[in-house]
């Protein structure tokens, strides 16, 4: 069984975000990562695969800059098997319809039974592309997933509902995403980051891919960011004095008549 | 051309959801000052008695979709019918909650219709007659404008506890316009098993208005009673840190930040719990922080409104007779 799994590289969960002269979000001294749910993604494929005694696990990112392959690299010293980059200027700007476009396109070109991917990436937040993805290849969707088995060309998959677990079967292939608890992700070991040196990582184009470039990037994007701001700095907590017993009967006060939320 | 702000009236237990009522608040609003109309989008089983809560609420038109494979939420039936809906009225918006709904089904109809999606937005605005998303990214740490070119309908998720809530307009009337639902069963490619409901007598982490969460310094799984005692006087959630639901004391799905659940109660009391940046991340956007911990250096007290320093084990029992008092009288 082959499997795709989608790997973004993205900010740092501890880093610090700071707007550049020209109102853009700066990357300046911030450190990679891969998504954090994307590694659970590379995690489940890489069970499955040595559960199954076989297969292929190919990672596919999209993404620019002088690090762009770390995040790759890393899935691939933790046991996947290749690596495609699809890197362009042509696909800057892009939102998620053109980034699953873009994708979608790579993907097409590659055999595969299931695509895994993270259910949001925490940089955007948008939860969107694994979904766009399904559609664009024609198959169906199981989100936010917490377990997966699979068994005779089908998946069982556990999703996260509001106020509960639902337990959903779809045939194969389809585009599961995942969610913390699932498993948990290992560690490259030193040998598997020795070995992904030496494992195919290969980086593609738009022209390379053969995809029209109106779809892909800013041209291809349906939504802009008008602009970025920070969040109002806080001006820290106002603290309730005295022992604690006095000190909570007065916050219960604080909360009824001041702040009006009890 | 006035085409409609659609609004996907999600619903469950026979009731509509409050996100879809926070939506067609502001909805409304919108459309009134650009002229447009509002239409819900209601699909189900049995359903149709929700048309007049929303029409309570803001809805001049109802479309409703009634059909034993709407019962349940799947997201091939549910793209199905709304996608054709969109192609055959084109209407300029279609919002939805950013539920766990909201955010399987907002993106595979977007991508269905061809269009883009703001997902997870905790604001509208209107400036001539373009809509303007604001949304946080990078987990709350910044906010964008997200604007639309041509792609219609704007497509936006909101999320729960956000948009303020118009009071019902009792009486007010939906015309309810009925769908026409074909759906081939073999176009449905997923198969519901099993609904594995967690009832737990306390509102929705999402949705709560109050929030009640513990970290690492409730010191273990049987502590978290204080907090559930408190959280039932006062109608609360009980969330948790990453901390709590790695030690195993609490479930994953009750985790709150950048890994886990994204929040916006009114008011969120946070006890033994430091304020890391991930955890910032899930619950920032509270209205009113509360922080009980007994380190005074705790990064918690720099985002919160209000603080005690000192013991949770001390501060949390008085907290929840203090208001229990308060509530009787
Ligand atoms: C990729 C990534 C994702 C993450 N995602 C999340 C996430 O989604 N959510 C999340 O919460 N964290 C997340 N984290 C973890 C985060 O960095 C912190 O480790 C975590 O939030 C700490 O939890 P805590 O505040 O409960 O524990 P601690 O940081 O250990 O804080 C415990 C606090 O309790 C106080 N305390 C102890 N005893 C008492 C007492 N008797 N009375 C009062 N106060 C007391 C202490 O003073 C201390 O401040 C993530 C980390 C990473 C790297
Ligand atoms: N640029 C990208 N390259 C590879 N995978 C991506 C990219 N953007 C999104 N994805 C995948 O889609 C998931 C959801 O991302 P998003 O829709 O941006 O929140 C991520 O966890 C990835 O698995």
């Amino acid at each position: 069984m082959n499997i795709v799994v989608c790997v973004k590289q993205t900010f740092d969960t501890e880093a610090k975000i700071v707007l550049d002269a020209n109102g853009q979000i700066s990357s300046q001294g911030v450190n990679l990562i891969m998504n954090p749910y994307d590694e659970y993604a590379v995690e489940e494929a890489l069970r499955i695969k040595e559960k199954q005694g076989s297969g292929e696990v190919i990672v596919v990112g999209m993404g620019g800059g002088p690090k762009s392959q770390d995040a790759l690299r890393q899935a691939l010293a933790m046991g996947a098997d290749r690596a495609i980059l699809l890197t362009d200027a042509a696909f800057e700007g892009s939102d998620e319809y053109a980034a699953a476009n873009a994708l979608a396109k790579a993907i097409s070109g590659v055999q595969y039974d299931l695509i895994l991917a993270g259910w949001r990436a925490i940089d955007d937040g948008s939860a969107q592309v694994a979904s766009r993805l399904a559609e664009i290849l024609g198959i169906p969707q199981v989100t936010v997933v917490t377990r997966l088995e699979l068994a005779g060309g089908k998946a069982t998959a556990y999703r996260e509902i509001d106020g509960g677990v639902e337990v959903v079967e779809v045939s194969l292939p389809a585009v599961i995403t995942v969610q913390k608890g699932i498993n948990e992700p290992r560690y490259p070991s030193l040998q598997g980051i020795m070995k992904a040196r030496k494992k195919e990582l290969k980086q593609l184009s738009a022209q390379d891919l053969g995809i029209d470039t109106n779809l892909v990037g800013k041209s291809g994007a349906r939504v802009q960011p008008r602009k970025f701001y920070l969040p109002p700095a806080k001006a820290g907590a106002k603290i309730v004095p005295g022992e604690a017993p006095e000190a909570a009967a007065r916050l219960a006060q604080l909360l009824r008549s001041e702040a009006k939320v009890v | 051309m006035s085409k409609g702000i659609w609004v996907f009236a999600e619903n469950n237990d026979g009731k509509v959801r409050k996100v879809t009522l926070e939506i067609l608040s502001e909805a409304r609003k919108i459309a009134d000052q650009i002229g447009e109309e509002v239409a819900a989008v209601l699909l189900g089983k049995g359903v149709a008695n929700l048309a007049d809560t929303l029409g309570e609420y803001g809805a001049d038109k109802v479309y409703l979709a009634e059909d034993e494979k709407l019962a349940s939420y799947t997201t091939d039936a549910y793209t199905t019918v709304i996608a054709r809906l969109i192609a055959e009225h084109q209407p300029t918006a279609f919002l939805v909650g950013n539920t766990a709904i909201g955010k399987d089904l907002a993106p595979r109809v977007a991508q269905r219709v061809k269009t883009g999606l703001a997902s997870d937005c905790v604001g509208i605005k209107l400036e001539g007659n373009q809509l303007v998303f604001v949304r946080p990214i990078y987990a709350g740490k910044a906010f964008t404008e997200a604007i639309f070119a041509d792609a219609r309908p704007v497509m936006a998720t909101i999320r729960p506890n956000v948009l303020p809530l118009a009071e019902p307009a009792r009486g007010r009337k939906a015309e309810v316009a009925k769908v026409d639902v074909q759906l081939d069963a073999s176009s449905l490619r997923t198969l519901i098993k099993e609904v594995i409901k967690q009832a737990s007598g306390r509102p929705e982490l999402t949705e709560a208005n109050i929030i009640v969460s513990g970290g690492r310094g409730m010191k273990g799984p049987e502590n978290f009673k204080i907090l559930e005692e408190l959280a039932d006087v006062i109608g609360a959630a009980v969330g948790a840190s990453r901390a709590a639901v790695d030690a195993g004391w609490r479930e994953q799905k009750f985790q709150v930040g950048q890994t886990g659940k994204t929040v916006s109660p009114t008011l969120y009391i946070a006890c033994g719990i430091s304020g890391a940046i991930q955890h910032l991340a899930g619950m920032g956007s509270s209205k009113v922080i509360v922080a009980i911990n007994k380190d005074p250096e705790a990064n918690i007290f720099k985002v919160a409104d209000y603080g005690i320093v000192g013991d949770l084990f001390e501060v949390v029992p008085v907290l929840t007779q203090e208001f229990k008092k308060m509530l009787a009288s």
